[in-house]
């Protein structure tokens, strides 16, 4: 009877370690056959080059052009947006007020809603409705230029896909301010304003910084929003105004894999896009998490 | 906001008094020497009184609007989606451009090479359907249609009918969670109550690493050697199916199921536990009926959120489920889910088309849906679990 009590509790401890081991080498195994495959191809001519024989061969420079223009526009737009909400959050709203509670909720139900859905809001929004009414303000409706698919639109749909990001982000940072200082500031005479652009903000910019890598690495590795808000097949040239359409590296990897016309031959480019992709937003991961530990850590001290 | 302000108005006002005394003015000279022990700082009552800042005022005034944006954001997303779709409710719209006519042979694929089969059978299957369908509306959005067995959006006579997408983007979900759930809660007891200090070093940031893997990674390694990883394996027929995409997907469901569960699993408290134990019972006892019985709404929360990301990913299922849209209950045919319909058929869509229309109505189902699921994981978490912590 003893026996079999303690053979019950040896297996069911051995199953829950073994779900963890079975996550643990689903992870190995994802990252290791993508960098075991894409790893020959990737050299610096491979990141510096553009497609050519109809993206048979050649790099993928455009592409990463492509996707960091796009991380620029929208950290430009979302990480102030973020921040200021958060600071809102955090110092103005009073935790029971009902205007607190449903911008939370709002966040909350953004960082929820599907990416596929922010690619049909920002084809709704900002192509269908505000870009016409810029093409009608500015040209008079005759030209096309505003209202149809291009970086600005899918950098800001990628924006407000990566608010909640950001805005969980910096709150953690601004609640890890001591209150002695801002009770000190206070106490010398600042206004609110002055204590939290002198003390509060100097004190989270490595919150914000971390929001706005967290924010990146979720925008780079985002294909839904794009698919039909900006994202080009191929272009021959790398975007030159805001109105033009770019290539993207996760989306470079959707069409390489799915439609290309000989699928088998650009294996070696699809896994080095791949492995470059995944590596990058590694990297931003990565130091997304040393700064938020240096952050914890200044919070214990 | 008002109590610090008004105390810090009155520290500004006092060393005005004061610098009002050295100044010595001839009021004060002539209170002091009947006074001589120590001048009263004067407050009058509009030194009391909060001060206009314009500077202040306009910062918080700008600062409340900008957080209303996230606000306002949802409004627009619910109110745009809903735009596009609603014309598929009023009729035919008379802007409709005429669809070309494409033979029922020329089925697109976005899958990968090895469709030619999958949509083989697809059409048989349509073949059949078509001489089920019996509804008059040929071409129009109107609700029979929408509620019809197949879904050809592109072809004579458009066919619109939800009903397969609908039961693919479920089927794979609930495959994924069916997988996930019980990997990633088991693996959460594991780092809650058992595992060693040096393991949690491993599994957290591979759950972290495995948080951040794009879902567009999780699709290719899917579509790329999974799918052939798993044919050879099992020797199923289509290379693209539910199985595979529904084991991609709980890759991608895993961090997010584990992340919640783990939480509700630490946020037990300690004299549960520690009662548990002291009363004799194991370790592994305590985990399993004690900790877990506990947790029980944040882990199903936990299954929830998952269930809800799983249903409006795109990428994976995209790329992994061989996009035919079958309506069986076959876990190992192609399907087509909702996520993905929209995400392949919206670039070539002719703008203020039926066809058009239906996919915004595709996107606005995921957007409810989700939305619900959601707020229910949210009320799961935030007041189930707090209930039942306190009222212990």
């Amino acid at each position: 009877m003893k026996l079999q009590r303690k053979l019950i509790g040896t297996s069911f401890v051995t199953l829950t370690a073994l779900s963890a081991f079975v996550i643990i080498v689903a992870v190995i195994l994802v990252m290791g056959t993508i960098v075991v495959n894409g790893a020959g191809l990737l050299s610096w001519e491979f990141l510096t080059a553009a497609p050519t024989e109809g993206m048979t061969e050649g790099g993928i420079f455009p592409a990463i052009a492509g996707t960091a223009l796009l991380v620029i526009i929208m950290s430009i737009v979302g990480v102030p947006v973020g921040t200021v909400t958060a600071i809102y959050l955090s110092e103005y709203s009073k935790q029971t007020s009902i205007i607190g509670r449903s911008i939370r909720f709002a966040v909350n139900t953004l960082a929820g809603v599907p990416a596929i859905v922010f690619g049909l809001f920002g084809l709704g929004f900002f192509v269908q409705f505000v870009g016409s009414g810029m093409d009608r303000v500015f040209t008079d409706g005759v030209q096309l230029k505003w209202a149809q698919p291009n970086i600005l639109w899918a950098s800001l749909t990628m924006a407000l896909l990566t608010l909640p990001v950001v805005i969980v982000s910096v709150e953690e940072a601004i609640k890890t301010v001591p209150a002695d200082l801002r009770a000190a500031s206070l106490a010398l005479g600042a206004t609110k304003w002055q204590t939290i652009w002198k003390i509060v903000i100097p004190n989270s910019l490595t919150g914000i910084l971390t929001g706005a890598i967290l924010a990146v690495s979720r925008g780079a590795g985002e294909v839904a929003p794009i698919l039909f808000t900006g994202a080009a097949y191929f272009l021959p040239h790398l975007p030159s105004s805001i109105s033009d359409q770019f290539m993207e590296l996760g989306y470079h990897v959707y069409i390489m894999s799915t439609q290309s016309t000989n699928v088998d031959a650009t294996k070696g480019i699809q896994y080095a896009t791949t492995l470059v992709l995944l590596l990058l937003t590694f990297m931003l991961n990565f130091s997304a998490v040393f700064l938020r530990s240096r952050v914890r850590r200044h919070q214990i001290q | 906001m008002g109590r610090k302000d008004r105390h810090s108005d009155i520290l500004t006002a006092k060393p005005q008094v004061s610098d009002g005394r050295t100044e010595s003015t001839s009021e004060q000279k002539a209170v002091r020497p009947s006074m001589q022990t120590r001048v009263r700082p004067r407050l009058n009552k509009s030194d009391l009184k909060k001060k206009f800042r314009w500077d202040e005022f306009l910062a918080e005034k700008l600062i409340t609007t900008v957080a209303f944006l996230s606000l306002a954001t949802i409004a627009l997303i619910f109110i745009f989606v809903f735009r596009e779709a609603a014309p598929i409710f009023k009729g035919s719209d008379p802007n409709v451009t005429q669809q070309p006519a494409v033979p029922h042979e020329e089925e697109e694929t976005y899958g990968s090479e090895s469709l030619g089969e999958g949509s083989k059978r697809l059409a048989e299957k349509q073949a059949s359907s078509t001489s089920l369908e019996t509804s008059g509306n040929e071409g129009e959005a109107s609700l029979s249609n929408l509620l019809s067995t197949s879904w050809q959006p592109v072809s004579r006579v458009p066919k619109y009918g939800l009903l397969p997408l609908v039961m693919g983007s479920f089927k794979v979900t609930l495959l994924a969670i069916l997988i996930a759930g019980p990997i990633a809660i088991l693996a959460a007891l594991f780092t809650a109550s058992f595992a060693p200090k040096w393991s949690k070093e491993i599994i957290k940031p591979s759950i972290e690493i495995l948080a951040g893997f794009p879902s567009v990674v999780i699709g290719f390694f899917a579509l790329v050697i999974l799918a052939t990883l798993m044919q050879d394996l099992f020797g199923y027929q289509y290379r693209l199916n539910v199985f595979v995409g529904g084991v991609a997907m709980s890759l991608a469901v895993i961090p997010i199921i584990y992340t919640v569960a783990e939480d509700a699993l630490t946020a037990v408290p300690k004299y549960l536990t520690e009662a548990s134990l002291a009363l004799g019972a194991t370790k592994w006892q305590t985990a399993a009926f004690v900790t877990l019985p506990a947790a029980t709404p944040g882990v199903f929360a936990a299954v929830l959120l998952g269930f809800g990301r799983a249903f409006g990913e795109t990428m994976i299922v995209l790329m992994a489920t061989g996009n035919a849209a079958l309506l069986s209950l076959n876990f190992l045919e192609p399907i087509r889910t909702m996520s993905a319909t929209i995400g392949a058929e919206m670039a070539e869509v002719v703008f203020g088309d039926t066809h058009y229309n239906v996919l915004f109505l595709l996107g606005a189902i995921l957007f409810i849906f989700t939305f619900t699921l959601n707020a229910v994981a949210e009320i799961f978490i935030r007041q189930r679990l707090m209930k039942r912590f306190k009222g212990m």
